[in-house]
C-alpha cells in the first residue's frame, strides 16, 4: 500500500481543516491569520450567551378590519363626490353592501369602482339596484404581507436603540416575528420597548359646540369625538386626522423652557405641507395632541378566549396655534421626562401597522449563561475522559486509535459549527456533542469486535483488520442512517434550542462515519504496515 | 484478548419477554392515561421565573406574597440549590399573561434583592402548536424509518423494528408519567434521540440475523437457533456501546445541571429499555413472524437479477 493515497491525504487535509477551524472556539484570543481565513469562534445561542428571544404575533385580523373601514370611507366619500345616491350601506368585515336610488346609479357606482379598485374588490350584483362588495383575496393578502413588514421594519429600528450588539429582528411563519436580543441586560425594559404601541395625532378641538352639554346628552355633530383632558374635563375634537405618527420622521426629547419634558418631532415632506396649510388656516384657534396607546387583552367570549385589542386615547395637550407651524415643532403636556423619552422613541422607530402581543418568551440572565457553558464544558471534558480511557483499558492500541478519531470528530464538530453561518451552539447542542461521544465509538466498537471475531475464526492480523473493516461497513451505514433520518426530522421540526441539540447530532453522526470507517483504519494499516514484513502474530487489541 | 464470552439462549425466554414489556406498556399506557404527564410550560403554556438569592431563597415569603398578590395557582419551588427557586404559573385567561413575568419580578424586586437568572413564557395557542409539531414529527421520523428499514431489510423487520421503537417511546413516556418529572422540549427531543439510538442496536442486531441466514440457507438451521446466535455475537458490541454512551449520560446527569437533567434522564432510561428492546422485542417479533432464511435470500436475489 502506498504511503501517499488519496485516503490518506484527505484524511490530513481534514485533520487540517479541523484544527485550524476549531482554534479560536478554544481560546479566548483569535490571532490575525486565523481570522483572515474566517476562522471564527463558535456562535453561542441565547441560552449560553444570556438574552431575550420573544415570539411576536402580528394581530393581522385587526389589520384587515382597519383596511375595510379604511376603504369603505373612501368609497362613501368618492359617492359623494360624484353625487351617487344610496338608500343603504352596510360594511362588515370585509364586505360592504350597498343599495342604490335605481339601476343608472347602480352603474355610475360600479364604473367608478371598476377604475379606482380594479384588483381591490370582487363586485357581486345582487339585483338590479344592489351590489356586494368583497375585498378580494390577493389585496387582503398584500395588505397583510405591508403589515408584517412594517411591524418588523419597527420593531428593528426600535431595536437598534436599545444597542444590543448583532440583534434579530425577523418574521417567522405568516403571521409573526421573532426577535432576539442576545446579552442584553435589563430584559423588562427591551420587553416594554418592544410591546408598545404608542403614538400620536393632532387633531383640531371643535370649538363651535359646548363639551359639557354635549357630555350630558351623549350627542354632538358627526364630525366630533368626545375626549376627555388629564384633569378630566370632557372635550370635543374633530374627526379629521390633521398629522398622524406615520409623518413623523424623527423625534428627540428634551425639556421646553419652563423644564417640562417635552418631544421635538421633525415632519416628512407632505406631512410638513399639511401641518403648515393647517396651522396657516387655524391661527388663534385650538389644537389638541392626542396619545394613543392600543393594548392587547385576551377575554373570555362565550366560552372562548378571545383577543381583544383596546385603544387608549388621552390627550396630553391643547394648545392655542401662535404661528404657521411646519417642519419641526415641539410638543408638551408628558408625565416624565421616561415617558417623552420613550415616545420619541417609538415615533423615531416608525408607527406600527398592526397591534402585536409576546406569544413566546425566553429570557436567559447572563449569569446562568455563563453557568450553562461551564456546566457544557465539565460534562463534555469528564464524559470524553471517561470514554477514553475506557477504550484504551478495553481495546488497547486500537483503543488509542479510535480516541484519536473521537476526539478528531469534536474538532471537526467546533470547526464545522463555527463556519456555517446561522448554526449556533446551545446547551441542548453541547448535550448532542456529548452524545455523539458516545455513539462515536460504536462504530469502531462494531469493527473491533469484528476483527476479533474473525480472529478467533483463524484469519491472520492482517486479514482480520481488512474483512473487520469490511463486513462491519453495511451494519454502521445502516445504523447511522436511521439515526441521521431522526436528527433530520428534529433539525426540521425543531425550535430554538433543539434545533440546536439537531445540528450538533446530525454532524456528529455524518463526521464519526468518517472518522471510524477511515481514520481509524488509516492509523491501524500505518502501525501494522511495516510491521508486515516481520509477520506479526497477534494484534494488540 | 478480552472477550465477553457469552453464551446465552436469550431466545428461551421471548415469549416471557413479550408478556413482560406487554405488562410494562400496559402500566404505562395507565398511568399516561389516569396520572398524565407533568407538562412544562413548553408544551402546557404558562410563565416560569427562575430566580437567585445571594442566600437562602425566601421561599415561604414568596408563597405567601404570591398568594396575597392573586397568583394563586402558581407553584413555588427550589431548583438545585436552597439559593434557587422557580416560580411557575399556569396561564389565565382574561389576564396579560405575557408581561406577567414583568409585573412579578417588578413587585417581587421591590421587596427582595435577587438575580434573574430565567424567564419562559409559552403563550397557549404556541403550546398547543409545539405539541402537534412534536407528535407529528415523532410520526414523520417512525414513517421514514420503517420505510428504509423495509427497503434494506423485509418488510417483517420494519414491523419488529417500529414495535421495538413504539415499545421504548411508551416505556419512556411512562417513566415520565410515573415519576412526574416535567416533560418539556428537551425531554422530547432526547425521546426522538432514543429513536434513533435503539434503532442502532436494533439494525446491529438484524444485519447479523441477515448476515447468518444468508449463510446458512444450505444448511437449513434452526431460526430460532440462529436468530440466538447472532444476539450473542452482536452482544459484546451492544453492551459495550450502551455502556459507552450511559457513561457520558452520567456525566450529563451529574455536571449537566438542572436544565439537562429531563433530558439526560430520558436519553438514560432510553439506552436502557432500547438496549433490552432491541435484543428481545425486535427479534421476537421476527419470530413471532415466523420469518425463515428463505424470505432473506428472494430479498436479495430481486437485489441483483
Amino acid at each position: 500500500m502506498k504511503i501517499l493515497s488519496f485516503k490518506r491525504v484527505l484524511v490530513a487535509l481534514i485533520l487540517f481543516f479541523s484544527v485550524t477551524y476549531s482554534l479560536p472556539t478554544f481560546f479566548s484570543e483569535v490571532p490575525n491569520w486565523l481570522t483572515s481565513i474566517n476562522a471564527k469562534k463558535m456562535n453561542l445561542g441565547l441560552d449560553l450567551k444570556g438574552g431575550v428571544h420573544f415570539l411576536m404575533e402580528v394581530d393581522l385580523d385587526e389589520v384587515v378590519l382597519n383596511r375595510s373601514k379604511k376603504l369603505s370611507s373612501d368609497i362613501r366619500s368618492q359617492f359623494r363626490k360624484e353625487k351617487i345616491r344610496y338608500k343603504n350601506y352596510f360594511n362588515d368585515k370585509t364586505n360592504i353592501s350597498i343599495e342604490f336610488q335605481n339601476y343608472s346609479d347602480y352603474k355610475k357606482a360600479e364604473k367608478l369602482i371598476t377604475k379606482n379598485y380594479q384588483d381591490t374588490f370582487d363586485i357581486t350584483r345582487v339585483n338590479d339596484a344592489k351590489m356586494r362588495l368583497k375585498i378580494s383575496e390577493k389585496s387582503l393578502n398584500e395588505t397583510r404581507i405591508a403589515a408584517i413588514k412594517q411591524n418588523t421594519t419597527t420593531l428593528r429600528n426600535r431595536v437598534n436603540e436599545l444597542g444590543v450588539a448583532e440583534p434579530i429582528v425577523q418574521q417567522s411563519g405568516k403571521t409573526r416575528i421573532v426577535v432576539e436580543l442576545p446579552g442584553i441586560k435589563d430584559t423588562t425594559r427591551a420587553k416594554e420597548i418592544i410591546g408598545a404601541t404608542a403614538t400620536l395625532e393632532f387633531k383640531m378641538v371643535d370649538e363651535d359646540s359646548d363639551p359639557y352639554s354635549a357630555e350630558e346628552s351623549n350627542s354632538y355633530s358627526l364630525n366630533s369625538k368626545l375626549y376627555y383632558d388629564d384633569q378630566g374635563q370632557p372635550v370635543l375634537l374633530k374627526r379629521n386626522i390633521i398629522l398622524t405618527g406615520e409623518n413623523i420622521v424623527d423625534a428627540s426629547s428634551g425639556f421646553d423652557r419652563n423644564s417640562r419634558p417635552s418631544v421635538n418631532i421633525t415632519l416628512d415632506g407632505p406631512g410638513a405641507k399639511r401641518f403648515a396649510n393647517v396651522t396657516d388656516d387655524n391661527i388663534g384657534k385650538l389644537m389638541a395632541v392626542l396619545f394613543i396607546e392600543s393594548k392587547s387583552e385576551q377575554k373570555v367570549i362565550n366560552g372562548e378566549s378571545k383577543r381583544i385589542t383596546k385603544k387608549y386615547e388621552k390627550i396630553i395637550s391643547i394648545a392655542t396655534i401662535q404661528e404657521r407651524l411646519s417642519k419641526s415643532f415641539q410638543i408638551t403636556g408628558l408625565d416624565s421626562p421616561k415617558q417623552a423619552r420613550d415616545l420619541a422613541l417609538y415615533l423615531r422607530a416608525g408607527s406600527m401597522a398592526a397591534p402585536m402581543y409576546i406569544v413566546e418568551e425566553r429570557t436567559v440572565g447572563p449569569s446562568l449563561g455563563a453557568d450553562n457553558i461551564e456546566k457544557g464544558k465539565i460534562s463534555v471534558i469528564i464524559g470524553l475522559i471517561l470514554v477514553v480511557i475506557f477504550m484504551v483499558y478495553y481495546y488497547r492500541l486500537f483503543g488509542i486509535f479510535a480516541n484519536f478519531a473521537l476526539i478528531l470528530n469534536i474538532l471537526f464538530i467546533v470547526s464545522v459549527m463555527s463556519l456555517i453561518p446561522g448554526a449556533t451552539l446551545t446547551l441542548p447542542g453541547i448535550a448532542g456533542i456529548v452524545l455523539t461521544v458516545g455513539m462515536a465509538v460504536d462504530a469502531n466498537v462494531l469493527i473491533f469486535e469484528r476483527i476479533k471475531e474473525e480472529i478467533r475464526n483463524g484469519s491472520t492480523p492482517i486479514a482480520s483488520i481488512e474483512l473487520g473493516y469490511k463486513k462491519a461497513f453495511s451494519t454502521i451505514a445502516d445504523a447511522n442512517i436511521t439515526t441521521l433520518i431522526a436528527s433530520i426530522i428534529l433539525f426540521i421540526f425543531g425550535t430554538g434550542p433543539i434545533k440546536g441539540f439537531a445540528v450538533t447530532l446530525t454532524i456528529g453522526v455524518i463526521s464519526s462515519m468518517f472518522t471510524a470507517i477511515i481514520v481509524t483504519r488509516i492509523f491501524a494499516e500505518l502501525f501494522y504496515e511495516h510491521n508486515l514484513k516481520l509477520k506479526i502474530k497477534k494484534l494488540n487489541i | 484478548m478480552k472477550h465477553i464470552n457469552i453464551n446465552f439462549n436469550f431466545m428461551k425466554w421471548h415469549k416471557k419477554a413479550i408478556y413482560v414489556s406487554l405488562i410494562l406498556i400496559f402500566i404505562s399506557i395507565l398511568s399516561i392515561f389516569t396520572k398524565g404527564l407533568n407538562y412544562g410550560v413548553d408544551f402546557n403554556g404558562g410563565t416560569l421565573v427562575e430566580i437567585s438569592f445571594k442566600n437562602n431563597a425566601p421561599i415561604e415569603d414568596i408563597r405567601k406574597f404570591l398568594q396575597q398578590n392573586n397568583y394563586d395557582k402558581s407553584s413555588v419551588q427550589f431548583f438545585g440549590s436552597s439559593e434557587d427557586i422557580l416560580i411557575r404559573i399556569p396561564n389565565i385567561v382574561s389576564s396579560n399573561e405575557s408581561t406577567l413575568s414583568n409585573t412579578l419580578i417588578n413587585e417581587l424586586s421591590q421587596k427582595y434583592s435577587f438575580n434573574l437568572k430565567r424567564v419562559e413564557y409559552v403563550g397557549a395557542q404556541v403550546g398547543e402548536e409545539l405539541r402537534d409539531q412534536g407528535i407529528l414529527a415523532a410520526l414523520i421520523a417512525l414513517a421514514l424509518i420503517t420505510i428504509y428499514i423495509a427497503l434494506r431489510f423485509e418488510y417483517r423487520f420494519s414491523v419488529g423494528a417500529i414495535f421495538a421503537l413504539i415499545h421504548d417511546v411508551l416505556l419512556i413516556i411512562g417513566i415520565f408519567s410515573i415519576t412526574q418529572i416535567e416533560f418539556n422540549l428537551s425531554v422530547f427531543a432526547a425521546i426522538l434521540a432514543v429513536i434513533g439510538y435503539s434503532l442502532n442496536d436494533t439494525i446491529v442486531v438484524y444485519d447479523r440475523i441477515r448476515e447468518n441466514f444468508k449463510s446458512s440457507i444450505i444448511e437449513n438451521v434452526n431460526t430460532t437457533d440462529l436468530t440466538n446466535q447472532s444476539i450473542n455475537q452482536t452482544l459484546s458490541r451492544t453492551l459495550i456501546t450502551s455502556f459507552t454512551t450511559l457513561l457520558v449520560l452520567m456525566s450529563l446527569i451529574i455536571f449537566g445541571g438542572e436544565i439537562l437533567f429531563g433530558f439526560a434522564f430520558a436519553l438514560i432510561s432510553g439506552v436502557i429499555i432500547g438496549t433490552y428492546s432491541s435484543i428481545y422485542i425486535a427479534s421476537s417479533t421476527l419470530l413471532v413472524m415466523n420469518i425463515s432464511a428463505k424470505d432473506v435470500i428472494i430479498e436479495v436475489d430481486d437485489e441483483r437479477p
